[in-house]
Formats: C-alpha cells, structure tokens, sequence
C-alpha cells in the first residue's frame, strides 16, 4: 500500500490537464469542469503530503501556459486554494460526499476569483459572467472525481 | 510501532509548514507575474514553456486532425472531381481579375506621378494550419502549427483568403498563439472604406463594434472596414468586416455599429502569416505603438532647415498670387489649419507688417500676436516641399526682422506619409495658423 501516491497523482494530473486543454465546441468548453483543478483539490484533501502547494503551484503554472494567461496568477490562484484545503483536509475528508462538494464549489469560487481580480489588475478583465460556470459543474462533479480517483491508490 | 515511526517521519519529512510553502509559492506566482507583465524578461522562459506545451497540445487536438484525415483519405473519386473542378473555376475567374489588375497598377502609379508601380506591400506569406481553436474558451485565440522557426515574430499580421485574422501573441519555436479581432482585448484601427472615415474597431466576442464613430458619421449597413494602417500592425488597406447594424439613438452621441469580420473565424483551418514590406507606404510602422512609421528616408521630405535663407516663397504662395514674396497670403498652413481659411480676416493688411512684428514676438508658436504668420509660411513651407523641396523653404527669410521667428516651427518639420498630401504637423501650430490668419489676410 502506497501512502503518497506520487506516480498516481502525476499521472491523473496530466490526464486532468489533456481533459482540461481538449478543443471542444463552444457551449461544451464553458461548461467543462476545470479537471487540473479538481485533481489538485483531490489529492490536497487525500493525500496532502503527496502533493500539496507544490502540486498546485505547477499545476496553476500548467494552465498559465496553455491559456497563454499572464505566469503566475492561476499558479497564485490554485496555491491559495490547495494551502487552505491542506490546512482544513482533515475536516473536509471527515465530510461526506454531498458536503465535499459544496466545499470544492466554494474552493472553486475562490479560485476563479483570484484569477478574476488578477484579470483586472493586469488589464485584460474577463467580465463574461460565463466564466464563473465552471465552478458549478466542478461542484457536481466532484463524487464522480473522489469515485475515479479512488481507484488508484487507497486513500486511509 | 510501525505507525508510531511513519508519524515521526512524516513529521520529520514535513519540512517547512503549509503556510510557509505558501507563502514561497505565492511570492514566485506574484514575481513571475510582475516580470512578465513588465518588458520582456519573461520572454525566454516563456519561449520554453510554449515549446513544452506544443507536444501537448499537438496530441490533444490530435483526435479531431485524425478524424479530418481519415474523412479527406476517404473521399470519393467523385467528389476530388468535382473539387478539381471548383477549384479551376476560381482559378481561371482569379486570373481573368488579374489581367487588370496590372494595368491598373500602372495607371494608378502614374497619376501618383510615381515612376514605378510600388510592389505590393506583403513580401511574403506563410501558411500555417489551425492546430487548437481557443484554448481559454473564454478568449478568442487560436494556435497556429508555426513558430519562430518559421520565423515568425510577435505582433505579425494573420489573414485568410477573406480578411483579416488577427494578430499573433505569444510565439514559441514551433507554434503561435493568435488573438482574433473579435477577442473583446483586440482593438484594431479601420477605415470605413466608402468614406475613407478611420475609427477604431473593437472585438464583441462574437463580431466587432465600432464604439467611437459619433451619431452623425456617414455610415451605414454594409459599408466595408478596411485596415487604416495606424496602429503598427497591419498594413493599411486590407479587408476586415462589413457594417451589419447601425443604431442611432436621440440621446446617445455615439452611433452604435456592428460589423461581421469577413475572415471565417469559426471555422478556418488554415491561415496565412505574412511580412510586409518596411518602406512601403502601406507599411505598418516597425515599431508598434508608433503612430506615424519612420518609413524610409529616401521618400522623406526635407524638414524646414532651422534658418531659412532668403528664397523664393513655397509655391502655393505662388499660386495665392502674391507677388514679391512677401508672406501676405500663407494657403499653405499646416494640415489642421489648412482646411480653416478664414475668409472674414482683415484681407487689406499690409503684406509688409507682418514681418516686421514678427520681429517683436518670442520665439513661441503660440497664438499671441499677428507676428506668428511670420513664421507661420515657414512652418507651412514642409506640407508644399513633400514632394518639391527644391522650392525654398519659405518666404520668412526676405525680411530681416523675422530672424528669431522661424525658429519655433522649424522646430516641427512634418513627417508626410508618401501617400497622403498634408504633413501631420503639430496641434499648437496649426491652432496658431488658423487664430492668425485673420490678421494677415
């Protein structure tokens, strides 16, 4: 039994991030989950030391890179959320599913956030109200997410 | 026991706590933001970070390219015919177009009074596939198959057989990202091209609006926008969109205007990255951000020298009928004045005071006293020496008294673009023109 699942956590990570850079039609991208970021927010709550802020730091730095976004600010965004989910991990494993989401709903809200206001102050504001669809959809999810990964290592 | 050591290692292994980490990575994001944000520090490592990311990106769109393909792999023999055949249709309809098109170039550059027709502004042109349509799908953009390798470079012109695309953004070794016209960022410099009236085109997401035309501009539902050439990016004169809606509102100064780009945007697979000539007129300036392009000095006017020389007046005086030389009638103001001629002046002044109270005001161009129109020939001498500067430079040196005069507007030599006839000389002087010419005339 493997207690830091590193080698399943890079692997899902980069699976989350072909899901997350996949062209798809229009409607479809707005309401597609941001899956690096679920992965990340996952394995902060199982398997905080595997991980952590490191894991959130690349992972956001992936993202800065594919959506040619200015580096660092969903690096920043995605640090913020997976250090405040590795301090309360304990309390948010304890939870059960239905409680988990409404959690990853609000991490995903303060994620999107961070990189609203960074928009703002670099000077390419995204006011698109569309943009906040995705913490949604992340939020219901999210089950099936803890379901999939579950399976590759055994979470105590 | 065994627990009791994996809790010590854990704890031990811990390293720094959570909050310091993220105080670490924070710090980083917030320095990698400034540095890239601020000139192009970042440039290199972001030149990596692209060429990382391309493999990555080629795979995952790598699907869709298969399926395109397989479905052009399995294409009857009956339909490449009837391709075949469209496509020597159009050719045969293109060439037929450019049998003209010669003719007309060399007419064209003879009532330019030009020696030669000009060559056409795009030196080259590369085409490059669509490997990624919008990758943020909140943002227009697109990933183009083409890189510094190619060399391309940021800020390049992208186009498809119908119009304008875009422009690329951030560039790696083997792939670019190109922000359409129609991202909501993308501002664009346009000319409306049945009245030639420039405005600024921006992106709605979905089309583009032209925000600043006033309520009472001359346009109207299916008028073409054409690149204007300001703006240091695009070359001026290419196609961009049609006018689709016009809204005049009672209240609102502003007329709202829609336009649909001309450029397939949605469904483009291939597009073209094209070089343009630097010393063409057409040109875009080299260096974005430039209003008016440096452009090559052998077509530039020669700037009014700081101390004319007692000559011949600049030949619209010439053609004011004025004889003597004396400054008494300056048509050729700078641009802004130009057009302003006040007629209601005082047209009797005699033509032999101006110089000398042009004697008594400073060396200022500012609106003060009649002395400027002194100067104000001077300053004009530039917009008529475009294009003949064995002319002389102006008629201020016949009088002795304007000595410390023509200073100030020979300070301002006019930087005409080969294709346009006025100088684009500054504002304070041309104001002075017009406020004076009453005086003088």
């Amino acid at each position: 039994m493997n207690r830091e699942p590193r080698g399943w956590m890079i692997f899902s990570a980069l699976v989350a991030l072909f899901l997350s850079v996949l062209p798809l039609p229009h409607w479809l991208a707005i309401v597609r989950p941001a899956f690096l970021v679920l992965a990340v927010l996952y394995f902060s709550i199982t398997a905080p030391r595997a991980g952590g802020i490191g894991l959130g730091f690349f992972a956001g730095l992936a993202i800065d890179v594919f959506q040619g976004s200015v580096l660092g600010q969903h690096a920043l965004a995605l640090s913020l959320v997976t250090y405040i989910v590795v301090r309360e991990h304990q309390i948010i494993r304890s939870k059960p599913a239905l409680q988990q989401s409404l959690i990853v709903f609000f991490a995903l809200l303060a994620y999107e956030f961070v990189s609203f206001a960074i928009d703002g102050w670099t000077g390419h504001p995204i006011t698109n109200p569309l943009r906040w669809v995705h913490t949604l959809t992340g939020a219901l999810i999210w089950p099936l997410v803890i379901a999939l990964l579950e399976r590759g290592h055994s979470p105590r | 026991m065994a627990f009791g050591v994996s809790a010590n290692r854990s704890l031990a292994s811990r390293g720094p706590s959570p909050g310091f980490r993220f105080a670490l990575y924070a710090i980083l994001s917030v320095t990698l933001m400034f540095l890239d944000q601020r000139g192009e520090w970042l440039r290199d490592v972001r030149y990596v970070l692209q060429a990382a990311a391309y493999p990555i990106q080629l795979a995952v769109s790598s699907p869709s390219a298969a399926w395109r393909w397989m479905s052009e792999s399995m294409q009857t023999r009956d339909a490449l015919r009837a391709e075949n055949e469209r496509l020597r249709a159009r050719q045969r309809q293109l060439e037929i177009r450019t049998l003209r098109y010669d003719a007309l170039a060399r007419e064209n550059a003879e009532l330019r009074g030009l020696r030669d027709a000009l060559p056409p502004v795009a030196d080259k042109w590369l085409v490059a596939e669509v490997v990624n349509a919008q990758p943020n799908s909140l943002r227009q953009s697109v990933l183009l198959n083409r890189g510094t390798r190619n060399g391309v470079f940021k800020s390049q012109a992208v186009l498809d057989d119908f119009g304008l695309v875009g422009q690329t953004t951030h560039v790696g070794p083997w792939s670019a990202e190109v922000i359409l016209i129609t991202d909501t960022e993308h501002e664009l410099p346009v000319q409306i091209e049945r009245t030639g009236l420039r405005t600024i085109a921006v992106g709605t997401g979905t089309g583009l609006a032209l925000p600043y035309l006033p309520a009472n501009a001359d346009v109207k539902p299916g008028d073409l926008l054409i690149t204007s050439g300001l703006g240091g990016v695009f070359p001026q004169g290419y196609p961009v969109a049609r006018v689709t809606a016009v809204q005049r509102d009672a209240v609102q100064p502003l007329a709202q205007v829609r336009a649909q780009p001309l450029a397939r945007l949605d469904r483009m697979r291939e597009v073209m990255l094209v070089w343009f000539r630097d010393d063409h007129p057409a040109a875009p300036g080299s260096t974005s951000g430039a209003d008016l392009k440096a452009g090559n000095p052998n077509v530039q006017p020669q700037a009014a020298p700081p101390k004319p020389k007692p000559s011949a007046p600049a030949d619209s005086e010439k053609a004011a009928g004025t004889p003597g030389g004396v400054p008494a009638k300056p048509a050729a103001a700078p641009a802004a004045g130009g057009r302003a001629q006040n007629p209601s002046g005082a047209s009797g002044s005699e033509p032999g005071r101006a110089p000398a109270s042009g004697g008594t005001t400073s060396e200022t161009s500012g609106a003060s006293a009649p002395g400027n129109t002194a100067s104000r020939p001077n300053g004009s001498a530039p917009a008529d020496n475009a294009r003949k500067p064995t002319t002389g430079s102006g008629p201020t040196g016949a009088t002795p008294g304007s000595g410390p005069t023509p200073a100030a507007p020979s300070g301002e030599p006019a930087i005409p673009n080969t294709s346009q006839s006025g100088p684009e000389s500054s504002g304070a002087a041309g104001a002075s023109a017009t406020t004076t010419r009453g005086a003088q005339r």
